[in-house]
């Protein structure tokens, strides 16, 4: 089903609410392999696409939530300005699955997640009923925030039709300076020392032995702060192609893993996870995401939990999602405040899938 | 005026027996002595006061969850309190509520500078963040006015703001973590030192719910390191357009200013004859711009910024030459509202945001306001993110003029959602714009925040009175369906 418009989605969720039956929300679909396998009617959100207002100088964008991630980009870089959370997908992702999934890049560790940028939003909750969370100024603590709840939440809560984002002048000038030769434990120190200096550092990653730092800013800025890491470490500067490649790398990193996870621990264990022995890896925000090649599914999540963090599994055989829950499970009273607050937005299920595979 | 939920008579006739199991649980933390209780009547948003009917003064997690878990099982209501200075009623006490003071909750737990981040108990001051790492040359970036008071706790309740949120965030950009109690007594972990959540948003969601979801008991906050230079430009202007055009000129010319700040004529007036900051007398809008990073980016943005102040006409333009000069030139902001206090016996701090271009609009109809009304205003305002602080100068001795000013403030908060904006940037809603919120909100988005009121505290015993203009039970919500704004309840209480 492909609703057109709020009323026609409003009708689609409240007869489905009606009459017991699953919708699964679908942006460009580009994330449709996360999770255990389901059935479930497709919500197919691409309706709800377009820009709808944006001012460059009030930092405020707003669009429909079925607009393609590639368009949003190419227009706010038409006006020099970003999405500074680094939002990625493959081709066809909406801007509305990059809220629902939550999906930040590399910048993250310095400028914030998506639930950072997200400042307001429409959408038909599982009541069938349109409703508005949030607002379109940049700053705002009216009522709850709801707009942090949108990011993450899978599609779990609420149908989104329309987000505002808040965006940011894009950098003048980028340089990435790579460090060779570092094992694990030495890169994770070096990032964290960039990181808590002066030197501003906008993303720092680690993959196939080299230590990244990327600067972001005006010109004689970048420089001053580029003598200032190399006060710590003997760095080169990576040619532009060489840059881009090595950060659109980390977008989709480990490509041809079966098993795949993402985890999240603070940045100081990330060593130890890595030297676990589990699989190939490739640590993003200074360590405090890894992303893990490994079919051990206990393993790493008993890893993950020892580090202080979680693990999501985000790619995996049909037969091992099946039965390993793509979400790290939560600790009970966590869990079931998750799911009042599903069943607050959601009293019938009609967006529980199974996906997820929890028991209510 | 400002009406609370009923008080329950049943509860006042068990104050003694409510006194005695607090105490059983805090020995030397419970206040039943009436002077003793009035020290608690009201927090920063003075001109509504209530006793409350207790105080306790919990130290450790377990006693708030003994204490909260005792008042959920006996039916008893109770207003969580930091240090006390919400602006927007917040901390407001209950007739018939227990008040749970946080204050005790004061130590620095743990610091890690490698995963840059701070432990503390939310009774700790926001200053005293900063302060315990400073050394080490971090600090904590949200930096509301009330620093030197306001608690962390009380911060990620009202998701606290500051004049650096523009480039640095609000209490929600930097808080990992919470401990939390809920209503039944049950204690919960969301977030931690990760920067990631493993499920639900649920952190993002406590910050800013006015303490009407839990008690925080610890907070995890990321610092950061503290910049090499930080200068601040002073520039006048000869219009409040031409201060409001620099502002979106600084933007569109990639800047990001840790601070950008606007003040209207009677606002530096006010300013400059309290602290003596230095600002020029004969504009009629002020702007202080903060710059900060390596001083290379310092020396290379405050040029861009005069320049584009000079091509907007400026008529007055100084950078602060030492860190002494860029603090007074602060002083002079950061002490708007006492000084406002002097010219005036009482004011009233309000708290809109909008689109920023609608700024030189917004200011000439709050000008019809301020005659139609008989009450002056001056304004503060965060330019870079569209804040306004209009100060309403009334004097509460006078019959009618706290109605006056109220009244005043409404038309302004109406206005800051009528050009697209919203009732309040930073100082939360409380009970001072619950009644606002329907301008904002439909029938329908409220119900669906509510429900997630009744998701953490489904009996409506945590801080009632606060955000939400009409008190539905939670029964009655789950079966509420609303049809073009029109609640099918329309005979329950209204407060």
């Amino acid at each position: 089903m492909r609703p057109g418009s709020t009323e026609a989605l409003v009708e689609i969720v409240a007869d489905a609410a009606a009459s017991g039956r699953k919708l699964e929300i679908a942006g460009g679909g580009t994330k449709a392999d996360i999770g255990a396998p389901r059935e479930a009617e497709r919500l197919d959100m691409s309706g709800f696409s377009g820009v709808i207002d944006y001012d460059p100088a009030e930092l405020v964008l707003t669009v429909g939530a079925g607009t393609p991630l590639a368009e949003i980009e190419a227009l706010v870089a038409s006006k020099n300005q970003m999405l500074a959370f680094e939002p990625h997908g493959a081709p066809g992702s909406t801007i509305g699955g990059v809220v629902a999934a939550g999906v930040s890049g590399s910048r993250r560790v310095s400028r914030g997640a998506v639930r950072d940028h997200l400042l307001g939003f429409k959408a038909v909750s599982g009541r069938g009923e349109a409703f508005v969370g949030g607002a379109k100024v940049v700053k705002n603590v009216t009522g709850y925030d709801l707009p942090k709840l949108a990011c993450g939440s899978w599609g779990r809560l609420f149908a989104l039709t329309e987000v505002t984002l808040k965006v940011l002048p894009a950098p003048e000038t980028t340089v990435t300076l790579a460090v060779e030769g570092l094992d694990p434990t030495a890169a994770v120190a070096l990032m964290s020392k960039a990181l808590g200096s002066q030197a501003e550092v906008a993303a720092a990653a680690y993959s196939n032995g080299v230590t990244a730092l990327r600067l972001e800013g005006f010109g004689p800025s970048v420089a001053a702060r580029r003598r200032l890491i190399e006060a710590m470490a003997t760095v080169r500067a990576l040619s532009e192609g060489d840059a881009e490649a090595l950060w659109s790398a980390l977008r989709g990193p480990l490509e041809d893993a079966p098993v795949l996870w993402r985890l999240s621990v603070p940045a100081s264990r990330a060593a130890s996870v890595v030297d676990a022995g589990l699989g190939h890896s490739v640590m993003d925000w200074g360590g405090a995401r890894i992303w893990l090649a490994s079919d051990q599914a206990e393993a790493v999540r008993r890893a993950a939990v020892t580090a202080g963090g979680h693990a999501m599994l985000v790619r995996a055989p049909e037969a091992m999602r099946a039965t390993v829950p793509a979400l790290h499970p939560q600790p009970a009273p966590v869990a079931a405040l998750e799911a009042r607050i599903r069943r607050a937005f959601d009293p019938a299920g009609v967006f529980e899938t199974g996906r997820f595979l929890d028991a209510d | 005026m400002l009406k609370m939920p009923p008080a329950d008579g049943r509860v006042l006739a068990r104050k003694a027996e409510i006194a005695r199991a607090l105490a059983a649980i805090v020995p030397d933390g419970v206040i039943e002595d009436k002077d003793a209780l009035r020290v608690y009547e009201s927090d920063g948003l003075t001109a509504y006061r209530q006793p409350p009917m207790l105080v306790v003064l919990p130290r450790a997690t377990d006693e708030v969850s003994l204490i909260l878990a005792w008042c959920h099982r006996e039916g008893v209501k109770v207003v969580p309190r930091g240090s006390g200075t919400s602006l927007s009623g917040g901390a407001l006490p209950l007739e018939d509520a227990v008040l749970l003071g946080m204050a005790r909750f004061n130590r620095v737990l743990e610091i890690d500078y490698a995963d840059r981040i701070a432990v503390v108990q939310p009774g700790v001051t926001n200053l005293a963040v900063t302060q315990a790492v400073e050394a080490e040359g971090f600090y904590y970036a949200p930096d509301p006015s009330s620093q030197i008071a306001c608690s962390i706790g009380g911060n990620v309740a009202e998701n606290s703001g500051g004049v650096h949120c523009l480039k640095y965030g609000l209490t929600t950009n930097n808080v990992l973590g919470v401990e939390m109690v809920l209503m039944d007594g049950q204690v919960v972990r969301l977030g931690g030192r990760t920067l990631d959540q493993a499920g639900l948003d649920l952190l993002g969601l406590v910050v800013g719910s006015e303490g009407l979801l839990g008690v925080v008991t610890e907070v995890t906050v990321r610092i950061l390191p503290k910049p090499e230079t930080a200068r601040a430009v002073l520039i006048g202007f000869p219009s409040v357009e031409q201060a409001g055009q620099t502002v979106a000129d600084v933007i569109a010319a990639g800047i990001i200013p840790a601070g950008m700040e606007m003040m209207d004529r009677p606002a530096i007036h006010a300013a400059e004859a309290f602290v003596h900051a230095g600002y020029p007398l004969d504009v009629e809008a002020l702007l202080i711009v903060e710059l900060d990073g390596v001083g290379a980016e310092c020396d290379h943005l405050t040029q861009e910024v005069e320049a584009i102040g000079r091509r907007n006409g400026s008529t007055t333009c100084r950078a602060s030459a030492s860190e002494a000069e860029r603090l007074k030139f602060w002083a002079g902001r950061k002490a708007a509202f006492p000084a406002v206090g002097r010219i005036s016996p009482d004011y009233y701090c309000m708290d809109g945001t909008i689109p920023r271009r609608r700024l030189p609009e917004v200011l000439q109809r709050m000008e019809g306001f301020s005659a139609a009304h008989g009450l002056k205003v001056a304004n503060v305002f965060h330019a870079g993110d569209g804040n306004l602080h209009p100060l309403i100068l009334y004097d509460a001795n006078r019959p009618g003029e706290l109605e006056r000013a109220e009244a005043f403030g409404a038309d302004i908060l109406r206005l800051c959602v009528e050009v697209g904006g919203v009732l309040t940037g930073e100082h939360g809603v409380g009970v001072e714009k619950r009644d606002l919120m329907p301008v904002m909100f439909t029938e329908t988005d409220l119900a669906h925040q509510q429900r997630v009121k009744c998701a953490f505290d489904p009996q409506l015993l945590l801080n009632p009175g606060k955000v939400f203009p009409v008190l539905h039970r939670c029964a009655e919500l789950g079966r509420m369906h609303v049809h073009g704004g029109i609640t099918a309840f329309p005979d329950l209480p209204r407060f």
